[in-house]
């Protein structure tokens, strides 16, 4: 049995039936992802004074990932286009570039973002020992300024196996500039270009500490939803790229010749898909990188 | 109209719907630069200091919500698209703005740990 009006349209609604079905699907998207947004609202306006970290990730790869995600959605629609205009050439290299964005896009994420987070550690300091260190907090400074307080110590951690070894008094780690120069104006602000950890190694006692892990999903509310938002959004970047292998394959060549329409409406369904997944991207960009 | 129109059988007329399609391409492309862009603005808005975090969310937000608005209405077509896709549209605003005011109303009730 043959579908219908994948290719005309409906009279009544004066639309082809996979168009009000994306259309159906993107609006669950929304839900879906307007519930993980608001769950971000709502643990984020619950932070607690220095709970929120800022500056934590690196800001250039990210804005270069956004730019790429820009740029496939450009190449999406230009590929959509050329099939409108039956020029199959065009429409395959503009596929492969939308394609080879794609990958790029979760190859950064997957490759160089996402494993970077796990060998960095962070300990929360208790309140009471907060004073104690001063020196790599600078908490009396940022109070004179209004600013909100350090409650952790961050960077390397040098004697990982002080983690599980009861006996072991304290933990060694490689500071990160803020709490290396923690009176340093410039470490204020989050920095543009990443700064990798110093070569200053604080010892911190391990009564002194409430929690030390690594910066995964577990390590506070702010990487729990980074890595849920990020991550069901990486899942969505991986599905339109599979979507997109199919229809650059020659298997689709078939579709075209039998009806070239039958193809660009293909392309211009699963585009739609991927515009949403941009758009996204869009406001996650700046609400876990930049604020 | 913001879409190309649909492709015509007649070869007589190709010609001049293929030029349509051409001057959407244009378009297409001056999108793609503008959203490169506002990310540009985004990035660079994020290190001036407007006063409180809150403004600084803010800008950042509106910037972001005008990025989306050219994504959704260039590249999604939603500037020119037909009445029953405004339909379903309407409905999902209207729930996920109900989600989000919900969100609102913790924020006057917190959580307490």
């Amino acid at each position: 049995m043959e579908i219908p009006y994948t290719i005309s349209t409906r009279p009544d609604t004066g639309l082809w039936n996979a168009k009000i079905g994306i259309w159906l699907f993107l609006a669950s998207e929304v839900m879906l992802f307007g519930g993980l947004f608001s769950a971000y609202v709502f643990l984020r306006l619950d932070a607690g004074p220095g709970e929120w970290p800022h500056g934590l990730l690196n800001v250039p790869v990210g804005t270069m990932n956004t730019a790429i995600l820009i740029m496939s959605s450009v190449t999406v629609v230009l590929a959509w286009a050329a099939l409108k205009m039956r020029k199959y050439r065009a429409y395959w290299w503009y596929m492969l570039a939308t394609i080879i964005c794609g990958v790029i896009f979760l190859f950064v994420k997957l490759y160089y973002e996402w494993p970077q987070k796990f060998e960095h550690f962070g300990a929360f300091i208790k309140p009471e020992a907060r004073e104690k260190y001063e020196q790599y907090l600078g908490n009396h400074r940022r109070e004179e300024k209004g600013l909100e307080p350090r409650i952790e110590i961050t960077g390397h951690l040098e004697n990982r196996e002080a983690l599980k070894d009861p006996n072991a008094k304290e933990y060694e780690i490689g500071l990160d500039p803020v709490n290396a120069e923690p009176n340093n104006p410039f470490n204020d602000r989050p920095h543009f270009l990443y700064v990798p950890p110093t070569d200053h190694i604080a010892k911190i006692e391990k009564e002194d500490v409430e929690r030390i892990d690594s910066f995964g999903p577990w390590h506070s509310a702010y990487f729990a939803s980074y890595f849920t938002i990020t991550g069901l959004h990486g899942a969505h970047v991986l599905g339109g790229v599979l979507v997109f292998l199919y229809m650059w394959l020659p298997v689709s060549k078939k579709v075209y010749q039998r009806n070239p329409e039958h193809l660009a409406n293909r392309v211009e369904v699963s585009g739609l898909f991927w515009h949403f997944v941009d758009l996204i991207w869009i406001f996650v960009f700046p609400l876990f990188y930049l604020l | 109209m913001n879409n190309p129109p649909d492709v015509t059988q007649d070869p007589k007329e190709y010609e001049e719907y293929a030029h349509g399609v051409h001057q959407h391409v244009k378009r297409y492309i001056m999108v793609g630069i503008t959203l490169l862009a506002f990310t540009g603005i985004t990035v660079a808005l994020s290190y001036v200091d407007f006063g409180t975090r809150k403004a600084n969310i803010g800008v950042a937000m509106l910037v972001a919500t005008l990025k989306a608005g050219l994504v959704a209405a260039i590249f999604m077509h939603l500037a020119a698209e037909k009445r029953l896709i405004y339909r379903v549209l309407i409905f999902t605003g209207f729930f996920v703005l109900g989600l989000f005011w919900l969100t609102f109303l913790a924020w006057y009730n917190p959580v307490v740990r």
